[in-house]
């Protein structure tokens, strides 16, 4: 009940933005989208030069790929997003179809009084027990180890997490249960999880602004978030034992080992990959649309911008650090929507 | 003549009838709409309730993704945060009441008077904002280091000041709820510390009694009810307070030892998620923990009921 209250008002808001904006003959091809807010930035460029080329708009809700999941597997919504992609045998049970969008980085934000942006080096092990609550203070000897010519003060590490089910929190906590034996057994990696101390924050937006606020804090956002707020980022120790500043090229670095031709459903989690210059938090951001969409006009307006995106939205990607996916790859994902998301036989996106 | 007069009572009688149903259904109308929002919230809150059965009153668990739900962390926190406000500001109203009625200045009476009931005008989200961005970051650089050092290694009540200053935390919404109920303390109680009749403490000085004598053993026992009565109107904003409270409290569903800890509050969890609370156990869950905020406040208003009933009986017993 409550949703489809929701669902509706949402339509209706919908509505009077597009009659508000003068381009009501649009209205009925908004797409409608929700989920994850790690790649909402390039999103939602994305969606306004696509509006002015082609009068089509972007109804997108970040509020979070674990409520994007469940908005489409409750049909509100055109196409979920998801950081955390679904395994295969939840897909087919869903009846849905899954393919990656953009590739970005989580960044370790920081507030210590006296460290600037890219000064203060972190391990895996390391962030792994401050989130645990075993490292309680920065100029502990741990941190200390890894930084061995900062003078870090004796200011109480606060750890900002995500409290809403995030695809931020999937690939902080998956790094950290693959870096962390401990941190594995007691949390475990989900879009949610029990964290034993710290303070909890709504979305990338809400941890910013706690870390912002919070003397000696510590957390984690996307990369475009960081940098929008020109927020002090931490270097991370990656699996070949060089530190790594996060930028398009170390997201890039992560990204090109990955093997997308042979994964099943485009399941591919990308942290901790090798290579001396890759970063060690990267992660696709993925998309879910029916294989056999209730509303084939809208999904096929959904893929059509997709299309798009694929081929028009990497400059804008780069503009905010999201790696665009490589030319092979979205072939190839366009080759999936063709053989998998049909309506009564045919298939819904007959390309451009 | 008789025939005007019958008239006009016959007038008197009809309007004293619409006078009557008006009132009663006024009365009926908020007995009804009372009623009404019970219904609806257990309504609501079935899904959750049927499916956690008592487990959601006793786990601290509170996990959306895998829609496990347990209300502990959040009533501990409502307790908790209402308990430290009541304790602060509880002694400071009264000492402003009694300063105000009793020792205050005639000229400083009145400015003294309005600025505390301007201080229950501002908007509870003003209370919020300023305990965000000014407050917490006091606390977190002097008073929780302090606490820390100097309270959390002393047994007994040690373990509530422990853990590192993260400034914002259970404590910091006890304080700003303690500052936000203060005014509305006392002002009652300084509204009933005058209606004492000043013969009865003319009579106390009389005796010779001093200031404090008049105070503790005349005016106090003279305005019990009211004071009581005061005190529950701040507790029951302390319970029910949401946008200051969720703007320092850290928003963590867990039940901590220490004070200094994030925590969660019934309220402020509710307005935290509920937008984006998708499927019916986490919503019907928001709307369970709106059924216990309910529970708790109806039993402070009847335990605070029931102790006005006792402390009446036993003054006319003591007559």
């Amino acid at each position: 009940m409550q949703r489809s209250n929701k669902g509706r008002a949402l339509a209706a808001l919908a509505a009077a933005g597009a009659v508000l904006l003068g381009c009501s003959q649009n209205s009925s091809t908004e797409i409608a989208g929700a989920g994850a807010t790690f790649p909402y930035p390039v999103y939602s460029k994305w969606a306004g030069t696509y509006k002015q080329q082609s009068g089509v708009g972007l109804n997108y809700q970040s509020i979070g790929s674990g409520a994007g999941i469940k908005q489409i597997k409750a049909k509100t919504v055109t196409f979920g997003a998801s950081d955390m992609p679904l395994k295969p045998a939840d897909l087919k049970e869903a009846g849905l179809v899954q393919f990656p969008m953009i590739i970005g980085g989580v960044v370790p934000v920081i507030n210590v009084k006296g460290v600037t942006a890219g000064a203060l080096t972190l391990d895996g092990p390391t962030l792994a027990a401050i989130y645990l609550g075993d490292v309680k203070k920065w100029n502990d000897e741990r941190v200390q180890k890894l930084n061995p010519k900062l003078t870090l003060p004796d200011t109480a590490i606060a750890p900002v997490y995500r409290s809403d089910g995030s695809g931020t929190n999937f690939l902080f906590t998956d790094y950290l249960s693959k870096e962390s034996p401990a941190f594995k057994d007691k949390i475990g990696a989900n879009a949610s999880v029990q964290w034993p101390t710290g303070i909890g924050a709504k979305g990338n937006e809400g941890v910013a602004n706690m870390t912002t606020q919070t003397d000696g804090a510590v957390g984690y956002v996307e990369y475009a978030y960081a940098k929008q707020n020109n927020m002090p980022y931490a270097l991370m120790v990656n699996r070949a034992g060089s530190a790594v500043a996060p930028s398009a090229e170390s997201f890039q670095a992560a990204a090109s080992s990955a093997d997308w031709s042979h994964a099943d459903s485009y399941y591919l989690i990308l942290t901790d990959q090798d290579g001396a210059g890759s970063w060690p938090i990267t992660g696709a951001s993925f998309i879910l649309v029916y294989a056999d969409p209730p509303d084939p006009k809208a999904t096929a307006e959904a893929l059509k911008f997709f299309a798009w995106a694929y081929k028009n939205g990497a400059p804008m990607a780069a503009e905010l650090s999201y790696v665009p996916l490589p030319a092979t790859l979205t072939a190839q994902v366009e080759s999936t929507w063709t053989a998998q998301i049909k309506s009564n036989g045919a298939p819904v996106w007959k390309g451009e | 003549m008789p025939v005007a007069n019958a008239k006009h009572a016959g007038r008197q009688r009809s309007g004293e009838f619409f006078f009557r149903t008006a009132t009663l259904s006024a009365a009926i109308l908020v007995l009804g709409l009372l009623g009404g929002v019970a219904l609806a919230l257990l309504i609501g809150a079935w899904p959750a309730f049927s499916h956690f059965k008592l487990g959601f009153l006793t786990h601290e668990l509170w996990n959306p993704v895998t829609d496990e739900f347990g209300a502990l962390a959040a009533i501990y926190g409502t307790l908790m945060t209402a308990l430290i406000a009541m304790l602060l500001a509880v002694p400071v109203g009264f000492g402003v009441a009694v300063f105000l009625t009793e020792l205050c200045p005639r000229g400083l009476r009145r400015p003294v008077g309005v600025a505390i009931e301007l201080l229950a005008a501002i908007p509870s989200i003003i209370f919020g904002i300023w305990g965000l961005f000014v407050l917490a970051p006091i606390l977190q650089k002097y008073l929780q280091p302090w606490l820390i050092a100097h309270i959390g290694p002393l047994p007994g009540i040690g373990h509530l000041f422990q853990g590192p200053p993260f400034g914002i935390g259970v404590l910091s919404a006890g304080l700003v709820l303690a500052i936000m109920v203060l005014p509305f303390i006392a002002a009652v109680m300084r509204d009933v510390f005058e209606t004492v009749p000043d013969v009865l403490k003319e009579s106390g000085y009389g005796l010779g009694a001093t200031t404090w004598e008049v105070i503790w053993q005349v005016v106090v026992p003279y305005s019990r009810v009211g004071m009581v009565g005061g005190i529950m109107l701040g507790l029951g904003r302390a319970l029910g307070e949401t946008m200051a409270v969720t703007f320092v409290i850290g928003n963590a569903h867990r039940v901590s030892a220490s004070l200094l800890a994030p925590g969660t509050t019934i309220s402020a969890s509710i307005a935290n998620e509920f937008t984006e609370a998708v499927g019916t156990l986490y919503t019907s869950s928001l709307i369970a923990l709106g059924v216990l905020l309910f529970f708790i406040t109806l039993t402070v208003i009847a335990a605070a009921r029931l102790m006005l009933l006792r402390l009446e009986r036993r003054a006319l017993s003591a007559l």
